[in-house]
């Protein structure tokens, strides 16, 4: 998939709390296809202490508008700035970057088991993409989405188009209280397939649960990046392969490439 | 020199931007720093990697390495910390594997040479001494992330010249040596590779560093102290290449810090006759062009015909 270097306009910057951020960015070309799991890297300007670019999961393509979603959980000083950022504003991306998580073919009969999605914090991000074009191929996936409480949960109506929504948050404020995999859903049906993005801990969790039950289970990485390319082979995860780069060969990983002890 | 058309420049009268090192006859001045930019393939879609003077490949070493474990960089004001390591995959699966892709691909390269022992370099030079696309190599005697051999190489007059004398009987195209600015005197280390027939030294490798996350308690590298590279180490570099190029008479490769053609520039001034583009490459892919283009507009705006004369113009 070639990848491309290009300035977008911030066409909104929406503060959903004082955290998180949807950015919402075009640009004049015509966005290429984009995978689930793909990232875009942000540079981030006019900071003197921020250098690198910033990896940033898609969270949505808007092709009508020729838009492009990112989720963004402002943690610190590279995001905190692209939290200022205003419409009109010029952001240069370098994108898509990275694998994806793997598809099922098109035009085969949805499953009677579903694919269940677990985005947990800014996690559920690349679930949105991954739940459109899951739903796109006939499919009908169910989220499981978790967070510290109900302000941080995100468009919600936009995944009840593509599936089912479950919901957790540790407070009890929205949906059944805990963390993800404690949540009812996972004892109430069995699934095909796992994909899964959030914390370390969550994701090892998730991967535990998928592993006892013999399901298929991908999850993606965040390690700390530099180039995005696959060329600084700073960013690497010790896998049965050996250090893998989690910009190249992953983000995403199937469970049984890694190394965890779960 | 051949130009490419579509290029937008100032005058209609370009400049000279050709140079050579050693046998090693580049179109411009402007490397990549091993380790920074894989081994071109990777920036394909972004660059015009027969506009880059030489692309300088991943370190390599003679066996396999796995490189040091996650976490491996951290970014610091300015700059970035790394330990990766020479992760690679050796001399023999570059040979079979990586060198007929890039022979195919119209551009220069030089493999970046590193090893735990002499015997280590002088095998794994004389391997590369037999690839006609690969016209030079440079020895990595500097590299901090290795607990056995690079760096320790590099920081003792003796020991380079040992590791270069070496390399230098069984190598026998333009071999260029990477020094290490952890030295007490730099310009004492570059005399003695010269000594023993470098056809270049290029300064800076990075400057060891560590980071601290004190929430944690914890180094944010697995390795404890890693690598310096970037804008923050500039100056460091600039003055390195100014003391060695005054010391000795082969070509100084500059390294440290650029970011763009007026970087470049500087560097050259201080009497580098090429420069090698590094970290910059993390924060904009399209850099070396840039650099290129900019290094032309540079000469344009003064009247120079040629980029050779630039090189150690500082008016001191």
């Amino acid at each position: 998939m070639k990848k491309i270097l290009s300035d977008f306009i911030v066409s909104e910057n929406i503060h959903l709390n004082d955290h998180y951020i949807l950015l919402k960015l075009t640009t004049e070309a015509p966005l290429p296809d984009m995978l689930p799991g793909q990232f875009v890297e942000v540079r981030i300007d006019d900071t003197p202490e921020v250098m690198l670019r910033r990896p940033i999961s898609i969270n949505f393509v808007d092709k009508a508008n020729n838009m492009l979603w990112l989720l963004i959980h402002l943690i610190g000083k590279g995001t905190f700035h692209l939290g200022t950022l205003r419409e009109g504003d010029k952001l240069n991306l370098l994108f898509p970057l990275g694998n994806s998580f793997s598809l099922p073919d098109s035009g085969t009969a949805p499953h009677d088991k579903p694919f269940l999605l677990v985005g947990g914090g800014a996690g559920i991000a690349p679930m949105l993409l991954l739940g459109q074009l899951l739903a796109e191929r006939g499919y009908r996936p169910t989220f499981l989405l978790g967070a510290r409480n109900k302000e941080d949960l995100f468009e919600l109506e936009q995944f009840a188009s593509y599936g089912d929504v479950c919901l957790s948050t540790e407070d009890g404020s929205l949906g059944e209280k805990g963390f993800v995999t404690q949540h009812s859903v996972l004892e109430k049906q069995t699934f095909a397939r796992i994909y899964s993005c959030g914390p370390k801990p969550m994701m090892m969790a998730v991967a535990r649960y998928a592993k006892s039950h013999g399901i298929e289970c991908e999850v993606s990485l965040e390690n700390k990046m530099a180039c995005g390319l696959g060329a600084c082979l700073c960013c690497v995860e010790d896998t049965k392969d050996g250090n893998q780069c989690v910009c190249k060969e992953g983000p995403v990983f199937n469970i049984n490439q890694l190394k965890w002890q779960i | 020199m051949q130009r490419r058309s579509g290029i937008q420049h100032k005058s209609t009268e370009m400049a000279d931007l050709s140079i050579k090192l050693g046998q090693l006859d580049m179109i411009n001045p402007v490397m990549t720093a091993s380790g920074t930019f894989g081994y071109g393939e990777e920036f394909a879609d972004l660059v015009d990697l027969s506009r880059i003077g030489c692309i300088i490949v991943k370190g390599t070493t003679l066996k396999h390495r796995e490189g040091n474990p996650y976490p491996r960089m951290a970014e610091t004001p300015q700059g970035m910390l790394n330990a990766v390591g020479l992760q690679n995959k050796g001399v023999d699966y570059f040979i079979q594997h990586i060198y007929p892709r890039l022979k195919a691909i119209p551009a220069a390269f030089c493999v970046n040479v590193a090893g735990s022992s002499i015997d280590d370099y002088s095998l794994t030079a004389q391997m590369i001494d037999d690839l006609d696309h690969i016209p030079a190599i440079e020895l990595n005697i500097s590299c901090p992330n290795v607990k056995q051999g690079g760096m320790s190489f590099g920081v003792k007059p003796e020991c380079a010249a040992e590791v270069v004398a070496a390399v230098r009987k069984v190598y026998h195209k333009t071999l260029i040596v990477k020094l290490s600015p952890n030295v007490t005197d730099i310009a004492e280390i570059a005399r003695a590779v010269e000594a023993e027939g470098a056809d270049a030294v290029s300064l800076i490798n990075t400057l060891m560093g560590m980071a601290v996350d004190v929430e944690t308690r914890r180094p944010l590298l697995s390795t404890v102290t890693g690598g310096l590279s970037g804008p923050a180490v500039k100056p460091v570099a600039l003055r390195m290449v100014w003391q060695v190029a005054k010391a000795v008479k082969v070509p100084v490769v500059g390294i440290g810090g650029i970011m763009n053609a007026t970087d470049a520039v500087e560097f050259m001034l201080a009497g580098a006759s090429a420069v090698e583009i590094g970290t910059a490459n993390f924060v904009d892919p399209s850099v070396t062009m840039k650099v290129v283009d900019g290094i032309d507009e540079y000469l344009n705006r003064h009247g120079y015909k040629s980029v050779q004369e630039i090189i150690g113009a500082l008016e001191a």
